[in-house]
């Protein structure tokens, strides 16, 4: 899986670009704790080149909600893709993690 | 009375023709042109066995006196299969199979799943199969796949296999139901007879001396062969093939998976993916799991119930892991709850069903799918053949001529096969020289795939009669190597004055002349006066295809190469006379008229001597003569129906049982 980040005005987007599964979820966890760790605790996963995700997946993108809620600010997912869309609804885990169109939308609100 | 003296004639030939070729080795060898004596003993020593061969088969030549009745309710399935022939040419067949007189369904097997061929069939009341849907992006094994498709759609207690252009006559069934009598009967053979062929027939298109002698004494060994058309086979056979094959080849792909297990446990081990801890016990689980399955499969365990077990295993593994991830997952939840609930929303943390747990775990989403090297070894512990479009193959996929392999397999399991001599159904042969090489082409190519993947001088469960009656039939195929040698001899004789014998001396014409006269004297005694001449000339004309036969099916079977496989046309290639075609043979007719003026010029010279330069003379007649059939076989325009056709065969029916 290929990791980057970018700062934005008032975020920070991480992309994520290939399966975000056993392997590389460990490796997910340990870049976004690295950008809150820098300072920037508004995530939004660009999800728009992960084509598929798996448990660990799941259970690292929530690992990293917490990261960020515990550094005082938020996680958003934007440009998921079919299938993690389907893991997400399967898990009700859409209901914490709520997808956006895209990156700029995700904190578009506050 | 025929087979005392076939027999005696056959002990004579092996006599006579050791004598001669042992002669050869041991005391005639002009070591001095090594380079051409030596390959001229071997061919030599090469059609020495290929004579021997055919006296084991002629040996025990089997006349049958014809077959009881049928049985009453035996219930059969007449296939017609068909690729691209012309439809007018499939229905008239299908038509013809459909007016057999036992009661039996008639089906169309159409590879070309032609929407008109379809609808002819259901306007004319015929059964009609075309590939089914497991078969999209699976190999399709050409005609042994299209009737393999049919076995499972249709449900006759015996088939019929017809080519699209074989007219059957409406008693081929009563004349052959009846060898099933016996239990043990697999097979019984008609021969393959062509209606478009002229007495001289130009393109040696009749196989009299196979479809007669050759089968007869090769059913007198229990080794008659399946030729792909005009044959009856017994469903039940059929399917324990398939089904022996099945569980051979499912137990190959389970030793090899659990051979390569191992190397993938051992390498995604070492990749540094496999630091998380998760992935670390993900592997020891698969690797205690495929572990205990190659210790249950050398204790002899069944099949599914070791692979059901270490998918079982691995499957509990997966959703453990699963289940702790989610656990975890659950646990943060709880800690952001606690921090912050208005974000969680009103109901509550989310909690995630059983179900999805489950549905996490399943093998498209399993996070063991990270792994793929491992992930890929467990898919191949299966016992599902997901490499085919169905599990059982009933009719042999190892080579393009589906039949040989097939009945192969069936004596080795102890099924019995007949060989009936009459024709029964009036096929159409090629009528131009390119159709027809291809045609042999193919055949040759099939019977040396065979000789390479399924060798029957060692399969279990032949007699040794049966391994050496197949081995004939794949010997004769080598022999356009041979021929090359036999053309090169006397070239090198008359062109260079080099000798490969020391001496032609009374010592040779002693021994080879009797070995030459009594070896045709077997063909024409085991051929009952068929016309073998065409045959012969053939066999050694056509040695650039046999060659080219050899050298394809080697690079097919030993390096996977494709073969340049082409279904045989049954309709006339138009275009003139296209010479091109035995540039070779040619090459080498010219090449042999030179050497015979040079050598006769050399003998004018006195630089040679007169007994060597008429022998090589005399055998340069002989090739020439052999390969003239060539030119008319370029020159021939197709059949022209008013011509009579060949009797041989039809005259024969009439007094088979004699």
């Amino acid at each position: 899986m290929e990791l980057s980040y970018e700062v934005k005005d008032s975020y920070a987007e991480i992309r994520a670009a290939g399966r975000l599964n056993m392997v590389s979820a460990p490796k997910l966890r340990e870049f976004v704790a690295g950008v809150v760790a820098s300072g920037s605790s508004r995530i939004v996963v660009n999800l728009g080149e992960t084509p598929f995700m798996d448990s660990s997946g799941l259970g690292a993108l929530i690992g990293c909600l917490k990261v960020a809620r515990q550094a005082g600010g938020d996680l958003r997912i934007a440009v998921v893709q079919p299938q993690v869309q389907m893991v997400l609804e399967l898990t009700s885990m859409d209901r914490v993690l709520t997808a956006y169109a895209s990156a700029d939308e995700a904190f578009g609100d506050d | 009375m025929t087979r005392f003296w076939t027999r005696l004639i056959v002990v004579l030939t092996i006599v006579l023709g050791i004598n001669y070729v042992a002669w050869r080795w041991a005391e005639s060898l002009n070591w001095d042109a090594w380079w051409i004596a030596v390959p001229l003993v071997a061919a030599e020593t090469y059609s020495l066995i290929d004579v021997v061969l055919f006296g084991m088969t002629v040996w025990r030549l089997k006349l049958r006196e014809g077959a009881p009745p049928a049985p009453p309710g035996a219930t059969v399935d007449v296939f017609i299969t068909t690729y691209n022939e012309p439809l007018d040419l499939v229905m008239t067949t299908a038509l013809a199979a459909k007016h057999i007189r036992h009661p039996h369904s008639t089906w169309i097997l159409d590879d070309g799943a032609r929407p008109e061929l379809r609808r002819l069939a259901a306007q004319h009341g015929l059964g009609y199969v075309t590939r089914s849907e497991d078969w999209k992006d699976m190999p399709r094994h050409a005609k042994a796949g299209n009737l393999n498709n049919a076995l499972m759609v249709t449900e006759g207690e015996f088939l019929l296999i017809l080519d699209a252009d074989q007219i059957p006559e409406p008693e081929i069934l009563e004349r052959t139901l009846g060898y099933f009598n016996s239990r043990d009967v697999a097979l019984v053979q008609t021969p393959q007879y062509f209606s478009n062929v002229p007495t001289d027939d130009p393109l040696g298109s009749q196989a009299p001396l196979f479809y007669g002698p050759i089968q007869q004494g090769k059913d007198g060994w229990n080794a008659a062969f399946f030729c792909g058309s005009n044959a009856v086979l017994r469903r039940e056979a059929l399917m324990q093939l398939g089904l022996v094959g099945y569980v051979k080849e499912t137990e190959k792909s389970i030793r090899r998976a659990l051979a390569a297990s191992q190397s993938a446990i051992r390498k995604a081990r070492k990749s540094a993916d496999s630091a998380s801890p998760l992935v670390a016990q993900m592997l020891d689980e698969v690797e205690a799991a495929t572990r205990e399955a190659r210790q249950q499969l050398d204790g002899g365990e069944s099949l599914s119930e070791i692979t059901y077990r270490v998918r079982r295993r691995v499957d509990q593994a997966v959703q453990a892991l699963v289940q702790a991830d989610v656990s975890a997952l659950q646990a943060d939840l709880e800690e952001i709850a606690a921090m912050e609930l208005a974000h969680v929303g009103e109901s509550g943390v989310p909690v995630v069903a059983d179900d999805a747990v489950k549905r996490m775990s399943a093998r498209d989403w399993s996070p063991l799918g990270a792994i793929e090297s491992v992930q890929a070894v467990l898919d191949a512990l299966s016992v599902e053949r997901t490499g085919e479009a169905q599990p059982v193959m009933p009719l042999a996929t190892i080579s393009v001529t589906e039949d040989m392999a097939t009945a192969m397999r069936m004596h080795g399991m102890g099924w019995r096969s007949v060989y009936h001599h009459e024709v029964l159904a009036y096929g159409l042969a090629p009528e131009d020289l390119a159709t027809m090489l291809t045609q042999r082409l193919r055949w040759a190519q099939g019977t040396i795939q065979v000789m390479l993947r399924e060798n029957p001088l060692v399969q279990r469960g032949l007699k040794w009669g049966q391994r050496l009656m197949y081995f004939a039939t794949m010997w004769t195929y080598l022999s356009g190597f041979a021929a090359v040698i036999y053309f090169a001899a006397p070239i090198v004789y008359l062109l260079l004055g080099v000798l490969p014998v020391t001496s032609l001396s009374t010592d040779f014409f002693i021994r080879f002349i009797p070995f030459m006269v009594v070896n045709q004297l077997l063909f024409a005694v085991a051929g009952r006066g068929i016309p073998t001449w065409r045959g012969q000339q053939y066999s050694l004309a056509l040695f650039p295809t046999w060659i080219k036969a050899c050298t394809t099916a080697a690079r097919n079977v030993w390096f996977g190469r494709p073969l340049g496989f082409a279904v045989t046309p049954k309709d006339r290639q138009t275009g003139g006379p296209s010479w091109s075609l035995i540039r070779p043979q040619i090459v080498v007719s010219v090449l042999l008229v030179v050497s015979a003026v040079v050598g006769l010029a050399r003998l004018a010279a006195g630089l040679s001597e007169p007994i060597g330069t008429l022998v090589n003379v005399a055998w340069v007649v002989y090739d020439i003569t052999v390969m003239s059939i060539l030119v008319r076989a370029v020159l021939y325009k197709g059949f022209e129906p008013d011509t009579v056709p060949a009797e041989g065969l039809i005259d024969e029916r009439k007094t088979s049982g004699t």
